[in-house]
């Protein structure tokens, strides 16, 4: 194995760009000690590699996984850059390496640094995506659903299929406000686009109506004699309940913004 | 009365009911229609005691023509009475869903004039759900004691889980507390819901669109703590309706006093909830880990130890079952491991098949090695410097709470401040409170 060389790569912030590390790092027999996106490697002192991202290389790197560990570690792999893991493109490297040398097997190799890291990472992953399947909450603005939330992890395309399924006939957006990006929804098509800005209307009296009845209900369901706020901070930390209408925090009287250059328009 | 009344009193008198998963069926929206299901269960929120909320859990009403004791809405109690309209029901359930608060519908009943009357409610409420709005996300109905089978039968087609409640453990229990039930009107639906659903495997085989009776099958609850029945009656229980009914959930429910009656516990009797979280441990154990009721509690030891957990509590008292290698022991005695859970023993089973597991690497597997460690070896290795006597190793698997609540206890009846830890009297000899932790340990080690 090739020694860590003292330098950086950095890379557009793509998937096929991040491929095109691995390849650089196989071509020319170094390992990288890091690999940033441009804005962080600005100011550094080590000498940094501009890895221009190149649709063949990361073709090539592309095909050769699922050829040589097998398609499970592929998707895994797919999953671990959607994660919020500090160096996660370092990670991804370092894995795919062991990948090349175990094949299929480095899946099992969970007790390796390396793919414990990552396995743990993408485990949150898992976890996060899951508990937003639940901690969405819609408001319905003429006939369109619309829902934001601030995700560590980048969830969107982990939530596509789920929301898709549940609400063939509605039309719906979900906001990532931490990635600046959005899943649109209208039948039978669904696109994951970035949003910049986003201006959402005050709720009508019909979604007044209906968020107050749930708050009803949320506080009615509660058994007293169990009161439990330890319990429930750790099932749905708190960092979630901003958005969610059982609290009263989403019902703000004015509209709320998303600052940012570009605009995303929507076309519904 | 307005909508917002109607929802705050069928809430509150539907919350004890504590069937609240989603989970056990996977489905898709119909085409042109509304909602699918996943069968990890989705939770949406959760509620200030900490519970999951998944579900618009609801009564279509609670006023009763029965007069159960232990029952906030009995005949006999003052308290306010409403009922949905099954069209209000079905408008709520689908701006609830639509707004991903909830993943389906709960819903349970009061006896309102008859059994079959209410049954027929209910059905109405599911079929506007199922036909008008082509939902087809989450329901769960509870059949009602005494309806009719046709009716339950129509009930079925458009639920995906029903439950009947066992209510009390015993059929003297019942016959005390719900004169109005018998352990025939619970049994008799249960039956046939189960028959139902196995006539309904064979259908779908021989017709492929044969409609789906309960997929996601049925499920129970009882009540603990109401009645004199102990865990190990309680424990038998449950394992004999996975078996005979092949229900998919019993659920336990600690009681919680809303009456005063001399046949009760007291009003200011505190909820069992630690009786009810080890039963519900011991459950898990029967469904996942491969355990019988017999081996975890048996006729001289009917009460879980409230200190240690029921897998914890076993392992003590067979360790001539252990130290296991973790190189080599099957799935199922992994299991068996306290500190090893089901995800943890794949895992090893998974990474050893790569290499020989050292302790280091156990941790990263998800085993609790605090707990494990007493209980396994690698490749005919301890961990290092570990001296085992049966006190260091209840220490170590007793959490923190536990040990708490244990020298609670120990002070009030020695009027002791504090205590050094399990210097004498020592935990496994049964000192102390005799009828409390005494007779839980299965047997000194
Ligand atoms: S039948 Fe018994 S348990 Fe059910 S609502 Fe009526 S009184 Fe309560």
């Amino acid at each position: 194995m090739p020694n860590r060389t003292a330098l950086m790569y950095c890379y557009d912030g793509s998937f096929e760009g991040l491929l095109c590390c691995v390849f650089e790092s196989y071509e020319q027999k170094e390992i990288p000690l890091d690999i940033l996106l441009p804005e962080m490697a600005q100011g550094i002192l080590l000498p940094v590699k501009e890895i221009i991202t190149d649709t063949a290389k990361a073709g090539r790197v592309l095909g050769s996984i699922p050829q040589k560990m097998g398609a499970p570690t592929l998707e895994f792999v797919r999953h671990a850059f959607l994660t919020c893991l500090a160096h996660k493109e370092l990670y991804i490297l370092l894995f795919l390496r062991l990948g090349y040398r175990y094949g299929p097997a480095v899946l099992s190799r969970l007790t390796d640094p390396v793919v414990d890291k990552l396995f743990k990472a993408v485990k949150h992953l898992a976890k996060e995506s899951h508990l937003f399947k639940g901690f969405v909450r819609f408001s319905i603005f003429s006939n369109v659903l619309v829902a934001e939330i601030e995700p560590k992890n980048y969830v969107l395309p982990l939530l596509r299929q789920h929301f898709c399924e549940r609400y063939p006939e509605e039309h719906f957006l979900i906001v990532d406000k931490t990635h600046g990006m959005g899943l649109v929804y209208r039948p039978y098509e669904s696109a994951v686009i970035p949003i910049r800005k986003l201006e959402l209307p005050e709720p009508d009296e019909n979604e007044e109506y209906f968020r107050r009845l749930w708050r009803v209900f949320y506080d009615a369901v509660e058994i007293q004699g169990r009161h439990n706020p330890k319990c429930r901070m750790s099932l749905m930390p708190k960092r979630y309940w901003k958005y969610m209408t059982e609290f009263g925090s989403a019902q703000q009287k004015s509209p709320r913004r998303l600052e940012g250059s570009g605009g995303g328009k929507l076309h519904f | 009365m307005d909508i917002f009344d109607k929802l705050k009193i069928l809430t509150d008198a539907a919350k004890y009911d504590v069937a609240c998963t989603s989970s056990g069926v996977n489905k898709k929206a119909a085409t042109g229609g509304i909602g699918s299901a996943a069968a990890c269960g989705i939770c949406h929120s959760f509620a200030g005691d900490g519970r999951c909320i998944s579900l618009l859990k609801v009564l279509l009403t609670n006023v009763c023509a029965y007069d159960c004791k232990y029952c906030v809405n009995r005949r006999s109690n003052d308290t306010p009475r409403a009922a949905f309209t099954p069209r209000e029901l079905a408008d709520l359930t689908i701006n609830f869903y639509r707004r991903n608060y909830i993943e389906g519908l709960f819903l349970s009943s009061g006896v309102l004039k008859t059994p079959d009357y209410t049954c027929e409610q209910m059905i109405e409420a599911l079929r506007i759900l199922r036909e008008e709005y082509r939902f087809s996300g989450y329901i769960h109905a509870k059949a009602i004691p005494g309806a009719d089978s046709a009716l339950i039968a129509r009930l079925g087609l458009l639920a995906d889980r029903m439950s009947v409640n066992i209510e009390l453990p015993s059929h003297n229990s019942l016959q005390l507390l719900a004169p109005d039930k018998s352990k025939h009107s619970i049994l008799a639906p249960m039956g046939y819901i189960q028959n139902r659903i196995q006539e309904n495997c064979t259908d779908i085989i021989r017709y492929h669109h044969a409609p789906k009776f309960v997929p996601a099958g049925q499920s129970t609850q009882m009540i603990i703590g109401a009645t004199p029945e102990t865990d190990f009656q309680i424990l038998n229980l449950a394992e004999g309706l996975y078996r005979k009914y092949r229900l998919k959930r019993v659920f336990f429910s600690a009681y919680m006093p809303v009456a005063e009656d001399s046949l009760l516990p007291a009003p200011e009797t505190k909820p069992p909830l630690l009786r009810e979280h080890r039963l519900y441990q011991a459950d898990w154990l029967l469904r996942f880990y491969g355990f019988t009721a017999n081996e975890l509690l048996d006729q001289q030891h009917q009460s879980f130890n409230p200190y240690i957990d029921p897998k914890c509590n076993w392992a003590l008292n067979h360790m001539e079952l252990f130290p296991l290698d973790v190189n080599r022991a099957s799935y199922s005695d992994l299991l068996r491991v306290p500190g090893i859970g089901v995800i943890s023993a794949k895992r090893i089973i998974t990474a050893r098949r790569t290499g020989r597991l050292q302790f280091d690497g156990l941790k990263k597997l998800g085993v609790v090695l605090k707990r494990a460690q007493y209980f396994i070896t690698c490749g005919g290795k301890a961990p290092g410097g570990l001296k085992v006597t049966p006190d260091t190793v209840l220490q170590s698997l007793l959490s923190e709470k536990a040990l708490g609540l244990y020298q609670h206890d120990f002070s009030h009846q020695t009027g002791m401040e504090q205590l050094s830890l399990f210097s004498p009297p020592s935990l496994l000899s049964s000192g102390g409170k005799q009828e409390d932790r005494g007779k839980c340990l299965t047997a000194p080690l």
